[in-house]
């Protein structure tokens, strides 16, 4: 399965990455490998096979809806690159 | 001996009698870490005011008749658990000067056995890589060969272990970040049950496999520190409930009528002679103290690096969507929009490695390409969990390498599939959620570590232990140490 490099710039714009011209190009040669390995998996016959997100059969993990103390404002805010002492700072969305 | 070489063991007897205080053994391992550091380079952040404080603790934990196991025990983590008030890199330049506001659950029950935190190890970023050399931060050599890889993603965590700048680390597992350096290094390293260590303040690379696991000196100590941090934790929706044994109970109890399983397709992907000679005369050993060898089979073997490789990428392309410069990590203050925020900031803090394996899981999470990537890769997973339940039937313990080959030279795999493939023998544990640990057993013809790998079922780590102790005790002490 080759790639294009349209084709991961496509990715990378949905990633929110910024990739200059000449790593799309390594990228490419790259994931063409790759996707080219990974089309191994189309020999196995998987009729039928349930697909597994998780190896242990877990269910939904449900505690009670109870209020609980939780990080402080400060101490959420104290890794912002910034911060006006009560929220993140942004630039303009559009 | 010197006071740095001590097991855990060792040393918590050593304080435990009074006979040498916390803060003189941690003063020696900060001593050795000064002496060897430059050399092997397995921290990112050593912290010596907060080592000497938690050690002052620790001697008056001791002085007041209170000794919990790790009291007192200088233990270094691997730069991916958050530790509060302390950096937290995840060996990435997008979280290089990230103070957490809490501390990770394995972290935390460290500190309640009484553990001395040395410092935090260096890693793959973002725990992607099976080298440890795709970190901007530091890039560990390997203590028996400076020249060579430690291995990865826990890279550092094996390092420290093997030059004695800790007694034991803690590191994660998500592809064989555990065993594999463990193995390259030549220590003991433990991959959990998936479920069994909370993962709550790991920083999450790929959720359904990640796991939190010692990396030891030696058998015993693999015991002491897994019992340190097993345990569910409400914080962990994916935590277990299981009840933990006592796995230091469970050593030194004869292997006789123990069936271990020989998986024949883990001796068909390219095996370096000396790996398959030390490995196959710890079979012949085991054999002889009365064990059940068999040949099993594993028939999927082969397909489990492409199945992860769609399922880990796809996975880290959703955990690492958080890191967008706007609550922590680096920011771009060029960006003059929101988007340009997000896709100038994440460029930039991001490596090579990280930034390649977001756009494979973006691509096989994408529109027309989800069913015949990430779902057809998830039935994949199914059958290879469905080959470990059938071998299962047959045996008690798999038995096998870990890697097809000792360490490599650094810098000699530049084509990121070759890498890939280094895992082909770890990463079946992973996607079927199972306990495995890598366990040394001989060195190659360049004097570099090779590790044998045991598998077991689902939360049967006593059975893995008590395997390895007499598997340990068989080969008897360790006659050469890495010189530094």
């Amino acid at each position: 399965m080759q790639i294009g490099s349209d084709k991961v710039a496509e990715m990378a714009r949905l990633a929110r990455l910024e990739l200059e011209s000449d790593e799309i190009k390594a990228l490419t040669v790259e994931l063409s490998g790759i996707l080219e390995y990974v089309a191994k998996l189309q020999q196995l016959d998987t009729t039928g096979v349930e697909p597994v997100s998780h190896a242990l059969a877990v269910v939904n993990a449900f505690r009670e809806d109870e209020v609980a103390p939780s990080l402080s404002r400060e101490e959420a805010l104290a890794n912002a690159p910034a911060a006006t002492g009560e929220a993140f700072v942004v630039p303009k969305v559009f | 001996m010197e006071i740095h070489q001590f097991t855990i063991a060792q040393l918590a007897a050593q304080l435990a009698a009074r006979k040498l205080s916390s803060r003189e053994a941690t003063e020696a391992v900060l001593a050795r870490i000064e002496a060897t550091g430059e050399q092997v380079n397995a921290y990112i952040t050593v912290d010596r005011e907060g080592a000497l404080a938690d050690a002052e603790a620790a001697d008056r934990r001791l002085a007041a008749g209170e000794a919990p196991t790790l009291c007192g025990v200088p233990i270094a983590v691997k730069d991916l658990l958050c530790t509060k008030g302390l950096r937290t890199t995840g060996g990435s330049k997008i979280l290089e000067n990230f103070v957490p506001p809490y501390s990770a659950t394995a972290v935390e029950k460290l500190r309640e056995a009484g553990a001395v935190l040395v410092g935090k190890t260096t890693l793959d970023e973002f725990a992607m890589g099976s080298s440890n050399e795709h970190c901007p931060l530091a890039v560990p050599h390997n203590p028996w060969n400076l020249d060579h890889i430690c291995g990865g993603s826990s890279g550092g965590s094996a390092a420290a272990v093997a030059a004695d700048q800790c007694m034991g680390a803690l590191g994660t597992d998500t592809g064989g970040s555990i065993r594999q350096p463990a193995s390259h290094c030549g220590v003991v390293g433990v991959k959990p049950t998936y479920g069994r260590v909370s993962r709550y303040g790991v920083l999450a690379f790929a959720s359904s496999l990640d796991q939190v696991g010692p990396l030891t000196k030696d058998v015993r100590d693999a015991a002491l520190l897994l019992n340190a941090i097993c345990g569910h934790d409400p914080r962990d929706s994916t935590s277990v409930r299981e009840p933990v044994a006592d796995f230091s109970a469970e050593l030194g109890r004869p292997l006789a009528g123990l069936r271990f399983g020989l998986p024949r397709e883990y001796f068909e992907v390219g095996l370096d002679e000396d790996v398959k000679k030390a490995v196959m005369t710890a079979v012949n050993r085991l054999q002889e103290a009365g064990a059940e060898i068999r040949e099993i089979s594993l028939p999927r073997t082969e397909y489990g690096v492409a199945a992860y490789y769609l399922i880990a990428p796809a996975e880290a392309s959703s955990n690492l969507s958080r890191y967008d410069g706007v609550r922590y990590g680096y920011r771009d203050q060029e960006a003059r929009e929101l988007l340009d925020l997000y896709r100038r900031s994440r460029s930039r803090g991001f490596g090579r490695e990280v930034k390649r394996r977001i756009i494979i899981g973006t691509y096989a999470l994408s529109s027309g390409y989800y069913e015949a990537y990430y779902g057809k890769a998830s039935q994949v997973r199914a059958l290879i969990i469905d080959d470990f339940r059938r071998a299962f039937e047959e045996c008690d313990l798999i038995i096998s390498p870990v890697t097809p080959t000792p360490a490599w030279p650094l810098g000699d795999k530049s084509d990121p599939l070759s890498m890939y493939l280094t895992d082909i023998l770890t990463i079946p544990t992973n996607l079927a959620g199972l306990p495995g640990m890598s366990l040394p057993c001989g060195f190659s013809s360049k004097g570099l570590p090779i590790g044998l790998q045991l598998q077991a079922p689902h939360f049967r780590e006593d059975l893995l232990l008590r395997a390895a102790a007499a598997i340990e005790e068989q080969q008897g002490p360790a006659d050469r140490r890495p010189q530094l």
